[in-house]
């Protein structure tokens, strides 16, 4: 279990999901006649003129306003993504300028599969936790890719989830701890320069998702002396509908604990964003005094759990940006050829 | 690839950073270099369509975004723009519909180029 020596919290956060979905039944329609089960019913796509960099400007936004700190008083932006526009140019300083935090701020791109984002909320969380930064932003944001026709397309999608990590005394919701818990695992990767990933079948659920999720939530709970009981809501990475209600099923998690965090079903896996974004849409209906316990999942792999404790500060805090649910509202369905020309699916020459 | 005509707008273009008149209070948009008496102010990127239009024969570079809708927005500060709207159709937008700044990419420079990225406007999100 790792707490930093100085209690630190969540002081705003942000989102951002495109306007665009495409029906899981479309890309079936597609590549298998519109036979057989869909693990979501649909996902978010992002415009053609939307990316990693764009989503996470957003969401930051809506985290300065929540936090009502000025941007110069950031200490680091980080952007967790593996969908970072560049190879080698940072998409932190892009955000950061955008935001108008530039230039005495550290930024940094993380990466680790969908938990790139959460990575960089730990280290925010050490930041802040050892008195060397007043403020962190820590994002999560994807715009991710699947092979056509593989099973990852149905899910692959986009969004941006930030978090503004500061002194627990200012927070909407306390940080009580946290634990990271990682093995070399072969289920999921992209070699440099390829443009779709490959999943390594028999690895995928066990031992990757639940393994390291159940790992890394047991832990957590133990060296807290807490039990699922104990929360208001729990939330997982979810690639698909099923696994995080199965590993919260595992863990002894209730239906109810994890409805409100889970987005999967109408947005699909938005990767680095996709836990982050479950616990935005939390504390978009959390009360004083709810607590809440978030395991992210990366490929490759590993998980990260939280725990955390919501404060007074919500209730005024929430309304200083677009809720989750304004995003999900604004839907606009796109047929499979318009989904592929944004996508640069079509071979132009 | 103009990457220095690019970097030099960057203040305005990613966030709307405008000027204003310390004396006179006036606030101008785009910023103009040249003037020590000027100095850089936030616009808020609220704002409402004075006029639109739709563009259904690109420029080079924006083929894929085309149909677009291009407006004349004037900001909330008092400077009238003309950028694109987005996450939008076109029977959506009427004069004077508020609408709010978002950065987003407006260029493609090609495989050995720039990204460009800057303001566009969206109906209000709330």
């Amino acid at each position: 279990m790792m707490r930093p020596s100085k209690p630190v919290g969540i002081i705003g956060y942000g989102v951002y999901i495109p306007r665009y979905r495409i029906a899981a039944r479309e890309i079936s329609r597609i590549w298998a006649d519109g036979q057989g089960g869909v693990p979501v019913d649909a996902k978010s796509v992002p415009g053609p003129d939307e990316d990693t960099i764009t989503m996470s400007i957003e969401a930051g936004r809506s985290a300065l306003a929540r936090a009502g700190v000025s941007a110069a008083q950031l200490s680091a932006v980080w952007v967790g993504s593996e969908s970072h526009p560049y190879s080698v140019k940072p998409s932190g300083t892009i955000v950061a300028e955008a935001l108008g935090t530039t230039p005495w701020v550290s930024t940094a791109d993380w990466e680790f599969a969908c938990k790139a984002g959460s990575e960089a909320l730990t280290a925010g969380m050490g930041m802040v936790g050892s008195g060397m930064a007043e403020y962190v932003l820590a994002i999560g944001a994807d715009t991710a890719q699947g092979r056509p026709g593989d099973a990852l397309e149905y899910t692959a999608a986009a969004g941006a989830a930030a978090l503004l990590v500061g002194p627990a005394e200012q927070a909407l919701a306390s940080i009580e701890a946290t634990c990271s818990y990682v093995q070399d695992t072969p289920d999921f990767f992209r070699r440099a320069d390829r443009a779709y990933p490959v999943h390594g079948n028999r690895f995928t659920g066990e031992p990757a998702y639940f393994g390291q999720i159940r790992h890394a939530a047991t832990q957590l709970m133990n060296e807290l002396g807490t039990k699922p009981a104990d929360y208001t809501y729990a939330v997982f990475h979810q690639p698909n509908t099923r696994f995080p209600q199965t590993v919260g099923k595992q863990l002894g998690f209730s239906p109810e604990q994890i409805a409100q965090g889970l987005l999967a079903p109408k947005i699909g896996n938005t990767y680095s964003a996709a836990a982050l974004l479950g616990l935005c849409a939390i504390f978009d209906v959390a009360k004083p005094g709810d607590t809440i316990f978030v395991t992210s999942y990366g490929s490759g792999s590993g998980s990260d759990a939280y725990a955390l404790r919501v404060t007074d500060a919500i209730t005024e805090r929430r309304k200083r940006a677009p809720l989750t649910a304004a995003y999900l509202a604004r839907e606009k369905f796109v047929d499979y050829a318009v989904y592929a020309k944004w996508r640069g699916k079509l071979v132009m020459e | 690839m103009d990457l220095a005509k690019h970097w030099r707008q960057r203040a305005a273009r990613y966030r709307l950073e405008g000027q204003r008149n310390p004396t006179s209070g006036a606030v101008r948009f785009p910023p103009e270099p040249g003037e020590t008496d000027w100095q850089p102010f936030a616009l808020s990127g609220q704002g409402t369509v004075y006029s639109f239009t739709v563009v259904r024969q690109p420029p080079a570079g924006l083929a894929e975004e085309a149909p677009y809708i291009l407006a004349m927005v004037k900001l909330a500060e008092g400077p009238m723009i003309t950028a694109q709207l987005t996450d939008c159709d076109p029977e959506q937008i009427t004069i004077d519909l508020p609408v709010e700044m978002v950065t987003r990419r407006l260029r493609d420079l090609g495989p050995d180029g720039l990204l460009v990225y800057g303001y566009k406007f969206r109906p209000q999100i709330s």
